[in-house]
């Protein structure tokens, strides 16, 4: 019986800590999403339903793109990442003459915050003084405008967290190969598979659960992109909204707009999403395993 | 593991789990009265006249033995601060610099600036002496909130070396913008603020030369003709003339350009013409020239406003000494002095003195008179939430700056402002 006691008292920080930190804004959230709260928190709020979510639906202005951008973020970036990532594992896999340096290189990007590499980016391609268009305009390549442009915007946003992100993506696969069993591809190659054949058919489904880690990893962190798109385009993702995430238009309904009802429950929703999206990509990885 | 159990009683259990919790409680509870060392905290935007005021603290710290631990923040970076601190009625600020027209009524909404009423009617403090639209935009509901520090008028900044007289009319601007473009070269005619919410302030004053204004009784102006004019002037101007990606623009990014030579007129604050003329920052600082805002059809109507207040957070337990700083802060004496240095004050008897004056270069300081002669007191929407109303008025700005049609979204973002304004109205009430 006492036994039982003490088990919970050890198990009480860790309780605390995660009521107090993670039960507890959410609930908080929930609540506050049902309500009129606006101006200051702690001011008095009526309870409204569910008219903040009939809100944020209704929206055709700034949820419903904000959500379409969400999704084509995300899913350019991280698949653009896949991609550069599993080829630079695949390059890496055998070992080279400089394979470290390669390594320490890939990783910078890695070691930088998300800010700084933001204003970096935006120092760079400044339409005007940045060092981009220098560089263009001595190959004979008209300025560009990048950042400042309301189309170019969101792809060079995906091309700089691609820049940042394919690292972790290169690491976590070359982690995910080094632990595959060389028997299977020379079998393969013993039966005059080519190295595409060996690499479709052997490797990349044995790499499978690596790389379902790998993608729902960078998947939500793809979602919850916020730092790199603020410090580049400010509040509201740019003059026309045209970088304006989820993240962000949350963001701007509780900082710009004080509106707070209406921004916990676009972030519900945004929970509920991200929630989603790891079930979708769980289930079809179990799927495939099966 | 018998004698464990003999200690871990039920009752001892839950004496544990009612200390920690308590222990818990009490511990957020406690807050402290202030002591002689608590210091007086003043939180600030980083401006020019923060840090100004920052190099002469020793004499005010002397004045009051207390120490005064002042922190800088960027304007929107102050606002968030505002708001996750003020929420949870922190009391580790103690002197607000707010943005009168921005935050002040928001902030009296949420009841988070101490009244100063009686405060500023003590006859050595002056309070008549502010001029009067900077002590209109501090007082809310007949309650004063705040007192002016700084205020600002737009000025035309050109280049001398390039145009030698300035345009006295928009309509001069716009042509003489469009001949002294050389993009090949990568010189503008024209520099200025084309972010959709940061390009509304400068563009009030284009706004209200062309007879127009954001609100007429209580309602959306801004699809009205010359609100249209205005909107599609502006974007003749900065998409013409401007450098590439000018909806980016806000004074951050503009204000480089002018400074690195890239363009031959700049209108904006006449409050941040020191960044202009640093030699440090500036490669252009000699050959600048200021002129009066150009006329328009309305003739020449620039804003003239208090830009930064300094208020008292009303959890504050220093209010007392935090009072006393901006009395000295806003006190004629500093003000001349800050005056005297090139930062505009809001204090009539500083404006009239003529070595006060003397701290500007006399072509600024004639166009600052002529501006504050013809200004109108406000340079966004007086609504409760500016930041939202500045979202909405900036669209057709933007639209206008890239060359798109500006009527059917004025038109679009006018009936958006309509909805905002009843729902504006209905939070105020609240």
């Amino acid at each position: 019986m006492a036994n039982r006691h003490l088990k919970w008292l050890m198990l009480s920080p860790a309780l605390l800590f995660v009521g107090a930190m993670i039960i507890f804004p959410l609930l908080f959230t929930l609540n506050l999403s049902a309500t009129d709260a606006f101006g200051a928190v702690n001011a008095g709020a009526d309870h409204i339903g569910l008219r903040n979510f009939a809100d944020a639906f209704g929206d055709h202005r700034r949820f419903w793109p904000a959500v379409w951008r969400t999704i084509g973020f995300t899913v350019s970036a991280v698949l653009l990442e896949t991609i550069f990532g599993l080829a630079l594992a695949m390059l890496m896999r055998r070992a080279f003459r400089g394979i470290r340096w390669v390594r320490t290189i890939l990783i910078i990007p890695l070691l930088a915050t998300p800010v700084a590499i933001g204003i970096l980016w935006l120092l760079i391609l400044d339409p005007t003084t940045g060092i981009a268009n220098h560089l263009l305009g001595a190959l004979g390549v008209p300025p560009q405008e990048f950042l400042g442009s309301v189309r170019a915007s969101l792809p060079t946003l995906v091309l700089i967290d691609v820049w940042q992100w394919t690292p972790m993506m290169t690491l976590l696969l070359l982690a995910g190969l080094s632990t595959l069993s060389e028997e299977p591809e020379e079998a393969a190659s013993m039966d005059g598979a080519n190295a595409w054949q060996r690499f479709r058919y052997v490797v990349l489904p044995m790499l499978g659960p690596t790389l379902t880690t790998a993608l729902v990893l960078r998947a939500v962190d793809g979602l919850k992109t916020f730092d790199i798109i603020y410090a580049t385009k400010g509040a509201g993702g740019g003059s026309s909204f045209e970088a304006e995430t989820l993240n962000v238009y949350a963001y701007g309904l509780t900082f710009d707009y004080q509106e707070y009802g209406l921004a916990a429950a676009v972030l519900v929703l945004f929970t509920l999403f991200i929630i989603g999206v790891v079930l979708v990509l769980r289930r079809r990885s179990a799927r495939s395993a099966a | 593991m018998a004698a464990v159990e003999r200690v871990m009683s039920r009752r001892l259990f839950g004496g544990l789990a009612a200390g920690v919790a308590g222990g818990v409680v009490l511990g957020g509870c406690s807050s402290g009265a202030p002591s002689a060392s608590t210091p007086l905290r003043v939180a600030a935007v980083n401006h020019v006249w923060t840090r100004a005021v920052r190099e002469r603290l020793g004499e005010f710290e002397e004045r009051v033995r207390r120490r005064v631990s002042m922190s800088l923040l960027t304007g929107d970076q102050l606002s968030s601060s505002y708001n996750v601190k003020l929420n949870a009625s922190a009391t580790d600020i103690d002197v607000m610099m707010v943005r009168p027209l921005q935050e002040q009524l928001l902030f009296a909404h949420n009841n988070w600036l101490a009244d100063l009423s009686d405060r500023v009617q003590e006859p050595a403090f002056g309070w008549a002496d502010f001029q009067a639209p900077p002590r209109e935009a501090s007082t809310t509901g007949g309650r004063v909130l705040s007192v002016p520090v700084v205020t600002e008028r737009p000025v035309l900044y050109y280049r001398k070396d390039l145009v030698p007289t300035p345009p006295k009319t928009l309509a001069e601007l716009k042509s003489a913008a469009e001949r002294l473009t050389d993009r090949n070269s990568g010189r503008f005619g024209y520099v200025g603020r084309g972010q959709r919410s940061g390009a509304v302030t400068q563009w009030s004053s284009f706004l209200y030369s062309y007879g127009g204004d954001f609100t007429t009784d209580g309602r959306s102006a801004i699809a009205t003709p010359e609100a249209i004019a205005a909107y599609e002037y502006y974007g003749e101007l900065l998409g013409r003339s401007g450098p590439p990606g000018a909806t980016n623009m806000s004074l951050e990014q503009a204000m480089p350009i002018f400074a690195q030579g890239k363009a031959a007129f700049y209108i904006d604050a006449d409050a941040i013409y020191t960044g202009l003329v640093d030699p440090k920052v500036s490669a252009v600082g000699k050959t600048i020239g200021y002129a009066p805002f150009p006329t328009g059809p309305a003739g020449s109507k620039p804003y003239n406003i208090p830009s930064w207040s300094l208020g008292i957070n009303r959890f504050s337990k220093l209010q007392d000494d935090a009072w006393e700083f901006i009395r000295w802060a806003a006190g004629v004496q500093l003000v001349t002095a800050l005056q005297t240095a090139g930062i505009p004050g809001a204090r009539a008897s500083v404006w009239a003195n003529p070595a006060a004056a003397a701290g500007f270069p006399p072509e600024l300081a004639a166009a600052m008179q002529v501006n504050a002669r013809n200004g109108v007191g406000h340079d966004r929407p007086e609504v409760l939430q500016v930041g939202r109303a500045r979202d909405i008025v900036g669209r057709p700005l933007v639209s206008a700056v890239l060359q798109e049609q500006v009527a059917p979204v004025a038109r679009d973002a006018d009936a958006e402002f309509n909805d905002f304004l009843v729902r504006d109205n209905r939070h105020r009430e609240s």
